[in-house]
Parts: C-alpha cells; structure tokens; sequence
C-alpha cells in the first residue's frame, strides 16, 4: 500500500527545521543579551548591528547560491573593494557616480565570468581559481589606488543616500538588504531557474543525466556571486564616502561560515538564502554581544570559529544519522 | 588424494539493514587447488568474500585457516593471514609508477625510510614479465584498462599470499591475456597456493577450476568437482527458478510499429551499430561488462561522446544535439549508477521527479508550483508503487529498491516514447526487482518503446522479447524466441567471437 502525504512545501519543510533551531538560538541569545547589558536592546545599537552586516549579507546571497551549486569563492573580499576602487577612480575622472557605479559593478560580473570559464571550460577548480582571483582583484586594488583610500568628499548627497540615508527610521542600506534577501530567498525557493542550481549541486552527472546544462549553471552561479560582491561594494563607498583599496580581507571566511552555519555545504546542494542569513545575523549577533561585554576583541574570532566548527559537526552527526536511519 | 584444507568458511550471515545478503555462507579451499565461485550478481559472492577479506564483518559464522579459528577483523589482518584479494575494479593510483603501484602495500607497512629506485624496478619487472610486458616505470594512468587489471594481479602476487582471491578477473582482458592468467594460475596452485576464482563465464570455470561451488539468493547451493558435473548444472544451480514464472509474459502476437530506428552509430567504443526497437516489446541488450552497451545507449541519447548515425523516430528521421533534445523527443536514459548519477540523493522525493522537465510543475514565469510538483510525484509514485512516507523526504531515506524507482518515476515523468535503462534491477533486492520487471511490461504494453542493458543472463532471458549481444563495440548478433538462451548469448558476446561456443552445453 502506497502512502503518500500531501504537502504543500517540499523544500520549505526539508530546509526549515534548520532555521527554526537558528531562530531559537538568536531569541535565546538576545533575550540573554537584552539582560546582561543595558545597552544592547536600544534602537541604536539594534541600528548598529543591522547596518553592520545588512551590505555583507548582500555577498553572503551570492556566497550561498554558489555554495548551493557547489562551487566556492574566495575572491569575494577583493572583489567588493575592487568595485569600491574602480568606482571611486571613474568618479574622480569626473565620471557620474551612478553610472561609474554600473560600471564597476559590470567590471565585477566580468571577474565572474573569467572565473567561471576557468572553472566551466578551462576545467580547474573554484577553490584554486578564486584563490588566484582573490589576490588579483586585490593586486588591482592596490595597483589602482597607490595602496591609499580614495577621499570621495564630492559625493552627492543622492548618491551617499543609499548608503548612509534613511526611509522614515529605517536605514536604506536595511532596505536594500531585505529586498535582496526576500528577492533571492523567493527565486531560491520557488522558480525552475534557481532549482537547476540544487540539481547541479546535489550531483552534477545526475543533473547532467537529467539534460540540465550544469556548466551553464556553474558560470552563471559564478557570475551571479561576483556581481553581488559589485553591488555590496558601491554601498560600502556610499556609505563610507571613500574607497578603500584593503577592505574586506577575511570577508570571504566570515561569508562562508554563515552560509554553512545556515545550512549550505561545501559539497553542494544544500542551502538556502533565508538560514545563510540567519547564519549572519548569529555571528553578527555574537560579535556585538561579546563586545558589549568588553570581552576583548581576539576571543571574538576564537568564538567565532568554535560556532562554526559546531554548526558543522551538528550537521555531520545529523547526516549519518538520516544515513543510518535510512537504508543503505 | 585430499588435499589438506586450507580454508573454512561455515554458516556466514551477513545483513544490510533489512537486507540479508548473506544466510550461510559455506566455501572450503584445498592448498593447491583452483575453486571457482559462481552466482548471479547479488547473489552474495562479494560480500562473502568481503568478510574473508575483513572488509565486512560477518554477523555470525566461522573462518577457519589451516584449522586454526580466525577473526578476520581488517584487509591488513587478512594479508597478514596471507589472503590476497584482486578486486573487480581497479584501485591503481594513475599518477604513479606501475612499479610503485605494484609495491604499495609492501611501501606502506616498510621500515625504511626511502622509496627503493632502480630495485623496485627491477622487481617490478620481474613479477610483471610472465604477465605482460608493461614498462614498471609508466604510470598506471597510462596503462590501458586490461594492462591495468594484470598490475593489479601483479600486485596480489607479490604479497606473497596463500589464499588468493580473484574477482571476475577477465571481465577487461582479452582472450590472450585470459589465458596467460590462466596458466600463471595453474602454475600458483602447483606450488600449492589456494586460488578462489570468482566468474559467471562456464567456459572459464571448466576449463581452469577444479572445483566449482554455486552461491544463490546468500546461500551456499552446491559443490562439486568440474569433471563430475556440466556447465549446464552450474547454470540451473545459479539461476534456480523456474524463470517463466519469475518475470511477466512476454509479448504475444506479431511484432508491433517500430518505434525507433538507428543506423550506422559509431563513435570511439562502438562501430557501425544498427537496430529497432518495436512497440509493445522490450529489447534487451547482451554482452559482456566493457563491450560498450553502455555507451551505445549514451551515444543514442547525446550523454556522451560524438556518435555518427542516423536515427528515426516513429518512422521520422530525427537530429539528436544533446540530451535536452532527446527528453524533448522523448528518448530518455536510465543510469546503471544509481546513486552516482541516476538521482539526486539529499533531494526530496517530489523534486527529483520533477528534474527533467520543470516546466510541467511551474507557472509561465518559472515559479515552481509546489503542490503541482507533489501531486506529480504522488501519481507517478503511485502508479510505480513507492514506498515512502511523504515526498518531500529525501531520497537517501529509500532502500535500493525504491530508489530506483524514484529514478524511473524521473522519467516517466516526461512521458517518454523510449526508455533505456542500463542495468535497472542491480542492487534491488529480489521483490522489487520482480515489481520492476513488471512495471517495464507494462510500460511496453502501454506502447513505449524500453530498452534494456543487463548482465544478468536470467532477466535478459525472462524479460525481453528479443536480444541484441553486442561484444566488442559492435552487434554481434541478435536473438528471440527458443534461440534465446544463455548459451547462444555467450557465444554471440565473447570477445574473438566463438572461442567458447565448443565448451558450452
């Protein structure tokens, strides 16, 4: 007899379960933090907090979908500055900002694209490429700047808006976030498009098997993290009204633990926007509280780090247990 | 004129799960003597021998060696007991010498400190010379796939084992390479070595073993001595049943349309292959492992490679570019590797049968529409007789048996006109392999066309209607009806053509 149950939201009801536990925990950590230090639930630190990874949470979108097809990128860090550097030159020559800032999100999404040929017809490996990558865009960086920040002093105000304004009490840059997650979370979750993401990540000769064109995939997921990097650094620039050449050395490895503590793996497949940024909000989260509680600043990535490693074994038991559960 | 035993093994039962691959294992090996293993696949010869070679613990039973009771509990404890294990596929490492290859084992448990240079050489060309003449110096990856299974022998025989164990070693070699092993064999046992000869090839095991024991279903079923029984003995031991009522009737009547026609397909593996496929039957195709089956079935449908040929499709000729062209047509292709490319393992259940075409779940704007997609996989789910609890469970939480049907739930998903599925029922437990043969008449009765792969003789036999046995890249022949029997299919698939035919009864 054949047993079958309706249900209304297959990966909805896989994945949630690991973003109910991540939702515990912050509520469980707030509420803690809410009572050891009176300066934790005010509006301004609440502001603080948000701004200081809503843009990061921009390439932890492109960092996940990426993970999800079971690539990698390391060059993220790089790339956000090199759109921060390459837009601030453009404007310095006397270039719109607006329009240096399409541009410099182009030059980002062209990054993407070597890095995927590279990876899709050269044949190497994400993790190798985007280490060359990393420290190219960095190179660029530099080269392009002298190694100093760029003062962008003449800024538009309508410009600096997106990064420093706000839409009644809420900061742009919050806005920008929400939509961008809400946006990709949905396209994740529900289109055909972003569904052949999972299939190429959850094995690639089986999605090709099933007359998916996973190298297609792969580059455009590559791109597609690359372009994000883009975006997120023009609202860096906006918001710090510079360029700043040696921005975001380690983003990549605060991007990529988020992502996993939210449930992405570095094998592929797995992942989805909506626990990637929960992921964020944790390590955000506990990095603000220990500094409200003077704890100093180097247990910060020692902490950190021991949240990742336990996310992870969580995960591993979890996996052999449903292997164990299941048959072989 | 008894040899001393060498070997016991008594009552091993092994389970998987729910599976119980092995019941009671039973197997005895004289010193000196050449015992052939034979089975249909599945029938638990691996996993007896896996327990004899301390990769698998037995959940009950006793080895013996020399009398003595042993506990068998990892592969360097097996070679330390002197059992040597050449295993059906090949585990060389491709970037490192052939020598270095062959010294491996020896490598990892020496003493010193630095590889041997122009030594291990010189040894490796000894141990390799009556085999074949490979260069020690070359890296295995250079090697072609039978040199590659003879560095593997060469490998075993330097281990200076007493037991050895060798598993379908032929299945890559040519016939002169066979025979070579055969006499280095014959010269092994001479010096009183055990050989356990594990083959479903009667030509081999009659011609080389002196003694042949038959596994069925995880049980021991017979011993005997080759000279005291005939090929055709060992056959109905293997297969045991009376097939006829195992799988579903065949069809009846005339044969149907054609729904599919190819002409002239070559490519790199195969030559020159031509065949239809006609509604309402099931075609098999024959051959031996590596006679490029397979690839034929992947170069039909674009998987892989660049096959020339023409194809027809109910009576059009039709270009096939890839695989997104074929799903379009409808010409799909069920993997022989499950779990490596046939489904999506941490998936769920629903999105694994929606892979091949999203569009019959999603909205005009490429939004899947989830209770669409659910609805989907409970109907075809249904219609196949899955087991799971929900959809939306992963397909790692199925047994074998019901995920293979997720695989096949995949495709029929697209409602295709042809399907060919390349050794469908392997690593399906007894029952469901028999639902599954059922399910393929009734696919074929339904009018789509099914293409079948298989190296189980028993279901090419039962199942199909008619069957094509390709050996070496190309058809060599083609039978139905009472010409449809083991032998013949033997005859047709040996490589060098009827080299075997006199042996075989």
């Amino acid at each position: 007899m054949t047993s079958i149950t309706q249900d209304r939201s297959l990966l909805s009801r896989l994945f949630g379960a690991r973003e109910t536990g991540l939702v515990l925990i912050i509520l469980t950590l707030f509420l803690i933090m809410s009572f050891a230090s009176p300066h934790f639930l005010t509006w301004t630190n609440m502001r603080a907090m948000t701004m200081a990874f809503s843009v990061e949470a921009i390439v932890v979108v492109g960092m996940t979908i990426l993970l999800i097809s079971g690539g990698i990128d390391l060059s993220v860090g790089s790339v956000t500055a090199l759109a921060m550097v390459i837009a601030g030159l453009l404007f310095l020559n006397g270039v719109n900002p607006w329009i240096a800032s399409l541009i410099a999100i182009a030059a980002c999404g062209m990054i993407g694209a070597i890095i995927g040929f590279f990876v899709t017809v050269v044949g190497l490996h994400h993790f190798i490429v985007t280490l060359a990558a990393m420290v190219i865009a960095r190179g660029l960086c530099l080269l392009g700047t002298g190694g100093r920040p760029l003062g962008l002093f003449e800024l538009p105000d309508s410009f600096k808006w997106i990064g420093i304004g706000s839409i009644g009490v809420i900061p742009v840059a919050i806005v920008i976030f929400v939509i961008v997650v809400a946006v990709f979370d949905f396209l994740l979750r529900r289109t055909t498009a972003f569904r052949l993401v999972y299939y190429t990540g959850s094995n690639e000769k089986a999605a090709a098997y099933s007359g998916i064109r996973t190298k297609r995939v792969i580059f455009l997921t590559t791109v597609l993290c690359s372009t994000l990097c883009g975006v997120a650094g023009i609202i860096y620039m906006a918001r710090f009204g510079s360029a700043q050449p040696t921005f975001g050395v380690g983003m990549e490895l605060n991007v990529i633990a988020a992502a996993v503590i939210g449930g992405a793996s570095l094998s592929g497949g797995k992942g989805t926007i909506f626990g990637a940024i929960l992921g964020a909000i944790l390590l955000s989260l506990v990095s603000s509280s220990l500094a409200l509680l003077n704890v100093s600043v180097y247990w910060q990535d020692i902490i950190r780090g021991s949240i990742l490693l336990a996310a992870v074994t969580f995960d591993h038991y979890l996996v052999k247990r449903q292997a164990a559960g299941g048959r072989a | 004129m008894t040899a001393p035993s060498l070997l016991q093994l008594s009552d091993i039962a092994k389970s998987f799960g729910a599976i119980r691959a092995l019941r009671s294992g039973q197997f005895d090996l004289r010193a000196g003597e050449i015992h052939a293993l034979a089975g249909e696949n599945g029938a638990g010869k691996s996993t007896l021998m896996n327990v004899l070679d301390g990769i698998l613990q037995p959940d009950s039973g006793e080895i013996r060696i020399d009398d003595q009771l042993v506990r068998i509990d990892s592969p360097s404890t097996a070679q330390r007991l002197g059992i040597g294990f050449v295993h059906q596929e090949i585990a060389l490492c491709a970037d490192i010498s052939v020598a270095e290859n062959i010294f491996m084992a020896q490598t990892a448990q020496s003493r010193k400190r630095l590889m041997g240079g122009a030594d291990l050489v010189a040894k490796a060309a000894r141990v390799l010379a009556p085999l074949a003449d490979i260069d020690p110096r070359l890296p295995a990856g250079q090697l072609s796939i039978s040199q590659q299974q003879l560095v593997e022998i060469a490998k075993a025989l330097t281990l200076d084992c007493r037991i050895l164990i060798l598993d379908e070693p032929t299945a890559a070699l040519t016939e002169h390479e066979a025979q070579k092993l055969f006499a280095i064999m014959r010269g092994l046992a001479a010096r009183g070595m055990g050989i356990i000869y594990i083959s479903h090839r009667m030509a081999e095991i009659f011609d080389n073993c002196d003694r042949v024991t038959v596994m069925r279903d995880g049980q021991h079923i017979r011993t005997d001595r080759t000279a005291d029984i005939a090929p055709s003995d060992v056959v109905n031991a293997m297969v045991g049943r009376k097939l006829d009522t195992l799988y579903p009737p065949k069809h009846r009547g005339s044969r149907g349309a054609e729904i599919l026609r190819i002409e002239g397909l070559t490519d790199r593996r195969f030559h020159d292959v031509s065949f239809t496929l006609h509604k309402g039957e099931i075609l098999g195709f024959g051959g031996l492992i590596g006679a490029g089956r397979s690839e034929i079935a992947r170069g039909v449908t674009r998987l892989e490679g660049a096959a020339q040929g023409r194809v027809w499709l109910h009576g059009q000729e039709v270009t096939l570019r890839n695989y997104s062209d074929c799903i379009a047509r409808g010409i799909v292709y069920l993997s022989e590797d499950r779990k490596g490319d046939g489904v999506f393992l941490d998936l769920p259940i629903a999105a694994n049968i929606a892979a091949l075409d999203l569009a019959r779940v999603s909205g005009r704007l490429g939004v899947i529409d989830a209770a669409r997609e659910a609805a989907q996989a409970q109907r075809i789910g249904a219609s196949l007789h899955l087991k799971a609890a929900s959809v939306a469970h992963r397909v790692s939480s199925l047994s074998g048996g019901n995920q293979q049907k997720v695989a096949l739930a995949k495709l029929l998903a697209v409602q295709p006109q042809v399907i060919f599925l390349d050794e469908p029922t392997r690593g399906v437990d007894v029952g469901a392999k028999a639902e599954i043969h059922g399910i393929l008449r009734g696919l074929a009765d339904s009018g789509v066309g099914i293409a079948v792969i298989s190296s189980e003789m028993p279901e090419l036999i039962g199942l199909c209607d008619r069957v094509v046995v390709v050996s070496e890249g190309r058809i060599a022949g083609e039978l139905s009806g009472t010409d449809l029997t083991e032998t013949n299919i033997m005859t047709l698939a040996a490589p060098g053509a009827t080299a075997f035919a006199g042996t075989i009864q």
